[in-house]
């Protein structure tokens, strides 16, 4: 579905003609079906790589393609849905008139985008907004009719900058469902992020950018297997004394309010000696809790990696 | 439906729906309908004073329109983001340029048609025969906005829109004046000074072909050969502008 090959580009900023390098030799390879997540700090090169795919800016060197067809193919386009990010649109056109035209430049029928509008704007909840224009919606629902702009030519290949971004928690929700039933029916969604969570819950695959090269690829599991970032949370009640004491010893962190002590082990090895040094001890346990390392963790440490890199 | 025509009925809308547009009909209007009060302050012809101002208020607001609104051809498109979502639709960069064109165009068509309607009732207000050498003069002066518009659109490739409508409005001044470079060339000593003025004098735009106002105020008949040649002249800078607008264009990155 994508493929880019060692993709460069450096920018010619300022007076002094200085070169500023916002993406590095990015080798990347996304299959029909997968629904991808980019994920970076701000300035990582994510929108660049995105704006290189869609053909908005050029780049430096290197390749790439969409669905077979090299960068610059126009006619791909007619199988791809994009939503920039912060999109701007033209204000003085209703929801109606402004899909209508973007469904006008897939050469869409009249008939065609009359039935497409309404299931789209039912899609994302603005079919009570449809005659109002965009200068009047709020950002969450310029987002939405942003999406729905995306999706006009029922796309193979959906992309995404950064489609969370200033919605609210249930808006953020409603994307994120929304790109699961994109996934449902087949499409490819290719998407750039830097809500952790949004991208751990939806993706099959991610891709940590930062400063212009992708440090990581791969399903959120893999990543997080590869560091092994897992702690183990452990509630117990009346143990005491002497079995007490060891018990907090043997814990990475301990809190003990009343009669119930918090324990959090950094690795699952001696969590079973745990298990068996309260049961000997004559206390209960009230819960056991494997903490998964998120992609948050994951996130900071890189980017803490490449500072340090950058540093020395 | 034609991309092209898409995106030119859809800058016709964006056109019609900004204020700006009708403060600037309205200003013309008022100054046409006003030349009918400022010549009876006049010992000459009325006639001639009402023709006369009436032209040059519809040749004054027809550059206002196509520099003010023309810049936000593409320039603004850049500075407010919105040319993202159309590059990345199966429509090429030419064809951005050429619909953002065309549909200025019809933008100024209607609003010339209706300044020509007001020139044409006021004209009447002043003397009772319909004088049809008006619409020579009206039509020369839309192919000089077809030109302003190109130059506006040029500029609008490759800067922003407060510099592109800077650049325009000299570029128009300098138009009216290109003649004073040919006389400059001639007679400068210098032979490097002559070959600057010559360069200048063939590359700029030479404004003063489509200005036969005086000619029909003062009931000099203008040949249709001098009105056609005017027009290929004028088609042919058009097409020069946008042929380099869609090379600047096309080489761009929208960061």
């Amino acid at each position: 579905m994508i493929v880019c090959e060692q993709l460069s580009k450096q920018f010619v900023v300022g007076l002094r003609q200085r070169k500023v390098t916002a993406l590095q030799g990015l080798d990347l390879k996304i299959d029909a079906g997968e629904i991808f997540g980019f994920l970076g700090p701000n300035g990582a090169g994510k929108t660049t790589t995105l704006k290189i795919l869609m053909g908005l800016i050029h780049p430096t060197s290197g390749r790439a393609s969409l669905l077979g067809r090299p960068l610059g193919d126009v006619g791909v386009k007619q199988q791809i849905g994009f939503l920039p990010e912060s999109p701007y649109f033209y204000d003085y056109l209703t929801a109606d008139e402004f899909l209508l035209f973007y469904g006008q430049l897939f050469g869409m029928s009249r008939v065609e985008l009359k039935r497409r509008i309404d299931e789209l704007l039912d899609l994302v909840g603005l079919e009570k907004s449809r005659s109002l224009r965009l200068r009047r919606f709020s950002k969450g629902m310029l987002q939405r009719v942003g999406l729905a702009q995306a999706l006009i030519n029922d796309p193979q290949l959906v992309m995404l900058d950064e489609p969370m971004s200033g919605l609210d928690p249930i808006g953020r929700k409603e994307v994120r469902d929304l790109i699961l039933h994109l996934k449902e029916q087949g499409k490819t969604v290719f998407f750039s992020s830097h809500i952790l969570s949004d991208v751990e819950t939806i993706c099959n695959r991610v891709g940590i950018l930062i400063n212009g090269r992708l440090r990581e690829i791969g399903s959120v599991e893999e990543l997080l297997g590869r560091y092994g970032v897992k702690t183990v949370e452990l509630i117990v009640e009346g143990v005491t004394g002497p079995h007490g004491e060891r018990l907090r010893a043997m814990a990475a962190k301990s809190i003990v309010t009343g009669p119930r002590t918090w324990l959090l082990f950094d690795s699952e090895s001696r969590v079973d000696e745990a298990v068996a040094l309260i049961v000997n001890g004559g206390g209960r346990l009230v819960s056991l809790t494997r903490q998964k390392g998120s992609l948050e963790d994951l996130f900071v440490k890189e980017v803490a990696l490449s500072e340090r890199a950058n540093q020395t | 439906m034609n991309k092209i025509l898409v995106i030119a009925l859809n800058t016709y809308k964006e056109s019609i729906r900004d204020k700006l547009l009708y403060n600037l009909l309205i200003f013309a209007l008022l100054l046409i309908g006003g030349s009918v009060i400022l010549s009876t302050l006049t010992v000459g012809e009325r006639s001639k004073i009402i023709i006369d101002l009436s032209l040059a208020s519809l040749n004054l607001f027809g550059v206002l329109i196509a520099v003010f609104v023309g810049i936000g051809l593409v320039s603004k498109e850049i500075e407010k983001k919105t040319i993202y979502t159309i590059i990345a639709k199966p429509v090429h960069r030419w064809q951005f340029l050429a619909g953002k064109y065309l549909g200025l165009l019809i933008t100024l068509a209607v609003n010339v048609g209706l300044m020509t309607v007001c020139v044409y009732a006021v004209q009447l207000a002043g003397e009772w025969t319909l004088r049809l050498e008006l619409l020579q003069a009206v039509w020369l002066i839309y192919v000089e906005l077809m030109i302003v518009t190109a130059v506006a659109l040029l500029c609008s490739t490759f800067t922003t829109s407060t510099l592109a409508a800077i650049f325009t409005l000299s570029l128009y001044v300098i138009g009216h004046f290109s003649s004073s470079l040919k006389e400059f060339a001639k007679k400068v000593g210098s032979d490097s000074a002559t070959a600057v003025a010559n360069v200048l004098y063939y590359s700029l735009p030479n404004l003063d072909h489509f200005n036969i106002k005086g000619e029909v105020v003062h009931h000099i008949a203008v040949s249709a050969d001098r009105v056609f040649w005017s027009t290929v002249y004028g088609l042919a800078y058009i097409a020069a502008l946008l042929v380099l607008a869609v090379i600047i264009f096309q080489r761009r990155d929208f960061k």
